[in-house]
């Protein structure tokens, strides 16, 4: 079936699913983080709800392990008083041949009202998206190395921040990128909001010329990488996803692409210093730097329960 | 037995080299010659379309044997004469693999008594496609396989592919080779920018340049009669050309897909759209169309390969590949053919 229109967009141009930050207006972002703004306030108060979801099921589908982010999820829509239910899928019964496309039927004849997905394969969501009916929303939760729209979301939030203005920036993503949703996530959320100089910067195996294609430079030295950026997204060495050893060792990555303290001297005074998590430390980051005062990996964390609860919020609130 | 007369027709008969106005006549189920004695039951106005003999499709998946719940040897054959394939050839990686004569009697027999189509089976040049041990080819071919192939499959081991080419040269069969590196070529799309902002691994032009490359250093050897299967890239069909340029008997094809599709086509990831080889980008699509203009492509092909429901209703690079195009292999070369040049636009229009 052809579907040229986006999918994440109703006639209206209203965000109906979060699949992907690519293809999104300027505008449908830029909601989402004012939005998110005025939920920072509620996770700081005693009692930590708002009734915005209430009665509404939410049904975390983790096709792929994670702790942290399904976790995340299950805070922001808890405190918007949704019901979440966590579907354990390893232990379900796709592991005993149920296709994809019947869980989720099976699922929304349970009257989800919202999945939150993550699975392996690039292009799930979009699979899922597909064959819910028409009052379910899906968010993405990531899909293989295609995209992680809330963490690029919450990585967006962060730089508004601290940074205020998007337009002025340097920006540069460090690390194992070919294989990162998160990376292109950053990439198409910074190209929308405008930054000017996005950088790629990895040794050749792990950051692919055709890259530029999206709209950043690439580079493959870390220090001409990261010279003068105003913000530097640190990238976990992806093991799982790596196949043929395209690096020698993870000691050799730390001593040519690790950030140190002084490499970190190298980009402008006032650089913060990003990343998605978890943190490998002496692998592509040195603690010294995690627990330095350019840091501010722990707020991301904060930011993006607030970031969670605005996308569910709004595409909860949008018609087909 | 009826009597038909097909006049006004545009006679096209590629084997003589006949290719002007005329009439056809059949008569008992077999064109005789339209003397004026001829008493036809029935007259067809061709109004200037084209009469031709039965198209042959050199690369169509039956679904049997082993792929049942995707099609079967009496609906593929009918969809092939649907589409006016009147020969097909198959390629051997069914289930079981047709590396034993039994099975290609078998497949024979049962297509010669649905009586719809030919069916010209290709057997396997290795054992189960294994990639080791060579298959009895002359037995093989007794039984009726036209040539050799290895599918899809790469033979990793280049002794054992000289080996077979060797013996195949032996007996002058033809061996059917997919030009693909098994271990560069392995990727669900095209390695190219749009697969890498899409998340997808790519397979790179250099698995197919590398493995052509091979495969003629290969041929020039053994002097085996090859032919190299679904081109995909701009870079293969350049060096094809330069080997036939020097003199290399090597013919290839294309198929159906990468002659209109290309990588955009994927859109949101339609894994209808998921397709062996990959679906690569415009100036390779255009590189195919110009191979096929000046006969370095020898030859359009369907490709096709039913694929169930089930197996495309999944993420793409889980998705089974394949796509069917039997009944599509005319229509998508006429609509190559009305791009290029006004001569088919002579028919008026039904």
């Amino acid at each position: 079936m052809f579907v040229r229109r986006n999918p994440q967009l109703n006639k209206h141009d209203e965000l109906i699913h979060l699949l992907s930050i690519e293809g999104l207006p300027q505008a449908v972002l830029t909601h989402i983080l004012d939005t998110a703004g005025t939920f920072l306030s509620v996770n700081e108060r005693d009692v930590k709800k708002v009734p915005l979801l209430r009665g509404k099921s939410v049904f975390n589908l983790f096709f792929e392990n994670s702790t942290r982010t399904r976790t995340t999820f299950e805070i922001a829509a808890k405190r918007l008083s949704a019901d979440v239910i966590n579907l354990d899928i390893a232990r379900s019964s796709t592991a005993k041949g149920e296709s994809l496309l019947d869980t989720i039927a099976n699922l929304s004849a349970m009257h989800a009202d919202m999945f939150v997905v993550r699975h392996s394969e690039s292009g799930a969501p979009y699979l899922i998206a597909r064959h819910c009916a028409p009052h379910v929303h899906v968010v993405n939760a990531g899909d293989g190395r295609h995209s992680h729209p809330t963490q690029g979301l919450l990585d967006m939030y962060t730089i508004r921040h601290y940074k205020k203005d998007f337009t002025n920036l340097t920006v540069a993503i460090v690390g194992d990128i070919v294989h990162s949703r998160v990376a292109r996530s950053d990439i198409h959320a910074l190209t929308t909001l405008g930054a000017p100089e996005i950088r790629a910067v990895g040794p050749k195996t792990l950051v692919p010329s055709d890259l530029k294609e999206m709209g950043v430079r690439v580079c493959h030295n870390l220090e001409e990488g990261i010279r003068g950026a105003d913000v530097i997204i640190m990238l976990r060495l992806q093991n799982e996803r790596m196949s043929g050893g395209m690096l020698p060792s993870a000691s050799e990555f730390f001593k040519t692409f690790g950030l140190t303290p002084e490499k970190l001297a190298l980009a402008n005074p006032d650089c913060i210093v990003m990343h998605p998590g978890p943190i490998n430390r002496g692998v592509e980051i040195d603690s010294a730097v995690v627990d330095g005062k350019q840091s501010v990996i722990l707020p991301q964390v904060t930011f993006g329960i607030a970031v969670r609860m605005a996308v569910m919020s709004i595409i909860a609130g949008n018609a087909p | 037995m009826s009597r038909l007369l097909i006049t006004n027709a545009r006679v096209v008969d590629p084997a003589s080299g006949r290719d002007e106005p005329g009439s056809i006549a059949i008569a008992d189920g077999r064109i005789v010659s339209a003397h004026r004695d001829f008493t036809p039951d029935r007259i067809i106005d061709a109004d200037g379309a084209v009469v031709a003999p039965g198209l042959v499709d050199l690369a169509a998946r039956l679904g049997e044997p082993g792929h049942e719940h995707a099609g079967l040897l009496e609906s593929e054959l009918a969809a092939a004469v649907a589409g006016g394939v009147t020969s097909l050839v198959c390629p051997p990686d069914t289930d079981p693999v047709l590396d034993e004569p039994g099975l290609v009697e078998m497949l024979k027999f049962r297509a010669r008594n649905l009586n719809l189509a030919r069916l010209y089976p290709l057997g396997a040049l290795t054992r189960g496609l294994a990639g080791e041990a060579l298959t009895e080819m002359a037995e093989l071919t007794e039984a009726g396989c036209i040539g050799f192939s290895q599918a899809d499959v790469a033979i990793k081991d280049t002794l054992v592919l000289h080996r077979a080419m060797q013996y195949a040269a032996t007996f002058g069969y033809a061996v059917w080779l997919r030009p693909n590196d098994a271990w560069l070529g392995v990727g669900v799309a095209a390695k190219g920018a749009l697969a890498t902002r899409m998340g997808l691994s790519g397979v790179p032009v250099l698995a197919e340049t590398i493995a052509l490359a091979t495969i003629f250093e290969l041929a020039r050897d053994t002097g085996a009669r090859v032919h190299l299967c679904r081109l995909s890239s701009a870079a293969g069909v350049e060096l094809v050309r330069q080997a036939k340029a020097d003199g290399l008997p090597v013919t290839c094809d294309a198929s159906i897909h990468q002659l209109h599709l290309i990588d955009v086509d994927v859109g949101y990831f339609d894994s209808a759209m998921r397709l062996v080889p990959p679906l690569r980008q415009q100036r390779d699509r255009d590189a195919i169309r110009a191979g096929l203009a000046d006969g370095t492509i020898d030859a359009l092909v369907s490709d096709h390969t039913p694929v169930a429901e089930d197996a495309k209703q999944l993420p793409f690079a889980e998705a089974e590949p394949g796509a069917t195009g039997l009944e599509l292999l005319l229509g998508a070369a006429l609509k190559w053919e009305r791009r290029r040049s006004s001569a088919w636009r002579k028919r008026s229009p039904r």
